[in-house]
């Protein structure tokens, strides 16, 4: 145990299998979060993430592994670990005849019991349905919000005992662009302001990049990226993508280091280099070869397990790199 | 600390149902609920009070007012059953199990607001009826701690049992399951024409269930002691009421932790989410 509380590990997940009969839904997942960290599991549709988040949350009992939330395994948390922990599911629908203040206000009621000296519980409901930009419906029925006002709702619901640790799935699944764009900004305000430790799950790259300081990429069963944006970036990156024509003709290259390459286009040709394009490789780029090759690997049923097989931990980068070659 | 967890509980729950009565007479659908059956109940009370029963001593309407009283007492337990299924259906089961004590507190605002509503309704019903039909024994102190008592016990004996049904149904749809068995017990039950006029075998089926019960407490309650000759035995057989529903009650207690416990567990978000895509593709 380490002195600096923001290196406190609050949640830590070894080997977490979960199988629903003979199908493998989690095959050995890794991973730990530390306090005041934003971390997003990443993937597409059926890599294992709400599972994962269900396990984690103490609604779902695993089949194998290890799993502490808070220092305790939540299969076996009781009401006092649950007032440490905030959830926001997918899609909720509950409570549609109260009113915004008045179920915030009785949600709180739980927590009262669970205060400390240090956490003072819950949150008072005016400061929260401000905090979440209710306040023009604080005596609305819920039943009546818009999609994005209720789930900024559902957040403020997930926040309201003033969680350690607040688990979000996928939190804008169904938004419009604007209330997606508004939902970002409130997470990252309060990311900011209340410092709570954050796991989120979505399978919308852009949404990863927007929210969290670190990023797990989990698919069909395994992570198999882990690091912060700029770190997975620069570790995974493939290769960036350099056109340029020279004597009227068009020339394209991947290259790890555009910015050399260019420079030694320019000292080999000259200025008779025109029309230079670089395509700096994305994130986008590298989240879809790290889950293509695994779906491919996937519905490529014999080899499935010759792939899986020779692809765990740093080897994954490679098949990325040899699936790019390939190409 | 733990008393204070309990007290928690306790008052959240009680807030809970407090809250949900209000807003159930608040909207049109729920109070359209609160009235329509009271008021159809009246028309039925009204038609019969002036058709003779047997030797002539009692209207028919009289005997049935204070059995439509137990009968509706008893619909408290399905009332349950759907509220159940439907917090369920909605999410609002997964709410509270993501909160601290969440779930008893539930259950305590159920309880409450099933209860409450009861109370209402029954009010709703009673107080009209008791200017439509004459000869009942409302004067005396005794006849309302008889409802009293009746009444808390029929509640105990049924909220319990309806939790059980109301976790046993996967969707409100399936609730329509409950309906046929339900009037049929009422059928049975003596509610609107005593049962000592139907054939002896339906009046053991009908001992076994609550409803009879409640029926007969009421009617003890506000029909003079003379109206006991009609009833099995010619007599209000109290011990046998606190009998029977007392095992109803008991047997509700012991299952229905057992059986919220199991639902509770087993709801997460992928369930939930699950469900309404079954109800959806039905819609659709």
């Amino acid at each position: 145990m380490t002195r600096n509380a923001e290196d406190r590990v609050v949640l830590d997940v070894e080997d977490l299998r979960m199988r629903y009969g003979t199908t493998e839904v989690l095959k050995g997942v890794t991973f730990q979060v530390r306090q005041g960290e934003v971390v997003c599991l990443l993937g597409p549709n059926g890599a294992g993430k709400t599972t994962t988040m269900e396990i984690l949350e103490g609604f779902r009992t695993r089949s194998g592994g290890r799993v502490q939330v808070l220092g305790t395994d939540p299969a076996h948390g009781g009401d006092a670990w649950r007032a440490r922990v905030g959830v926001v599911l997918q899609s909720w629908r509950d409570h549609g005849r109260w009113r915004v203040r008045e179920l915030l206000a009785h949600l709180g009621m739980y927590y009262g019991c669970y205060a400390t000296a240090r956490v003072p519980r819950p949150w008072d409901p005016d400061r929260l349905v401000a905090a979440v930009g209710l306040t023009a419906q604080a005596h609305a029925k819920v039943r009546t919000l818009s999609g994005g006002q209720r789930r900024r709702l559902d957040v403020a619901v997930g926040l309201v005992g003033r969680p350690e640790l607040l688990f979000l799935d996928e939190p804008t699944a169904g938004l419009d662009p604007v209330a997606r764009r508004a939902f970002h900004g409130l997470v990252a305000g309060l990311a900011e302001e209340w410092r709570p430790t954050i796991v989120l799950t979505t399978h919308d790259l852009h949404e990863a990049q927007q929210l969290a300081d670190r990023i797990v990429v989990l698919s069909d069963g395994r992570i198999v990226a882990d690091g912060s944006v700029a770190h997975l970036a620069e570790r995974i990156v493939g290769e960036d993508e350099v056109r340029w024509t020279h004597e009227g003709r068009r020339h394209v290259r991947r290259t790890r280091d555009s910015t050399r390459f260019a420079f030694g286009l320019f000292q080999r040709y000259g200025d008779a280099v025109s029309d230079l394009e670089v395509r700096k490789a994305t994130l986008e780029d590298t989240y879809l070869a790290l889950v293509g090759q695994r779906s491919a690997a996937h519905t490529g049923r014999p080899v499935a397990g010759a792939v899986a097989a020779t692809a765990e931990e740093g080897a994954a980068e490679e098949g990325v790199a040899e699936e790019g070659a390939r190409r | 600390m733990n008393g204070a967890v309990n007290r928690t509980v306790l008052r959240a729950g009680w807030q809970r149902g407090v809250i949900e009565l209000r807003q159930s007479f608040t909207n049109g659908a729920d109070l359209f609920n609160h009235f329509f059956w009271p008021v159809l109940m009246l028309v039925v009370t009204y038609l019969l009070r002036d058709v003779p029963f047997g030797d002539g001593s009692f209207e028919l309407g009289t005997l049935v007012l204070p059995g439509i009283l137990g009968m509706n007492a008893a619909m408290a337990m399905v009332t349950m059953s759907q509220l159940l299924t439907a917090d369920r259906e909605d999410g609002t089961l997964l709410r509270a199990k993501a909160t601290p004590g969440g779930t008893q507190a539930h259950l305590v605002g159920k309880i409450v607001s099933v209860s409450g509503g009861l109370v209402a309704d029954l009010a709703i019903f009673l107080v009209p009826g008791l200017l439509i039909v004459p000869g009942l024994a409302v004067g005396s102190l005794g006849s309302w701690s008889t409802l009293a008592w009746v009444l808390a016990l029929g509640l105990v004996a049924t909220l319990p049992i309806g939790a059980v049904l109301g976790s046993l149904f996967a969707s409100t749809r399936a609730q329509g399951l409950l309906t046929l068995p339900i009037l049929a017990m009422i059928g049975v039950s003596g509610i609107f024409y005593p049962v000592t006029s139907l054939p002896d075998w339906v009046g053991w089926i009908a001992q076994v269930f609550p409803v009879y019960w409640l029926g007969l407490g009421m009617r003890s309650a506000l029909l003079p002691d003379s109206a006991a000759a009609v009833e099995i035995d010619e007599s209000w057989r109290h011990l046998e009421t606190v009998g029977v529903l007392g095992l109803w009650a008991v047997l509700g207690l012991l299952l229905a932790p057992a059986v919220l416990r199991r639902t509770a567990r087993r709801e997460s978000g992928s369930a939930l989410a699950a469900r309404r895509d079954k109800a959806l593709q039905r819609v659709g």
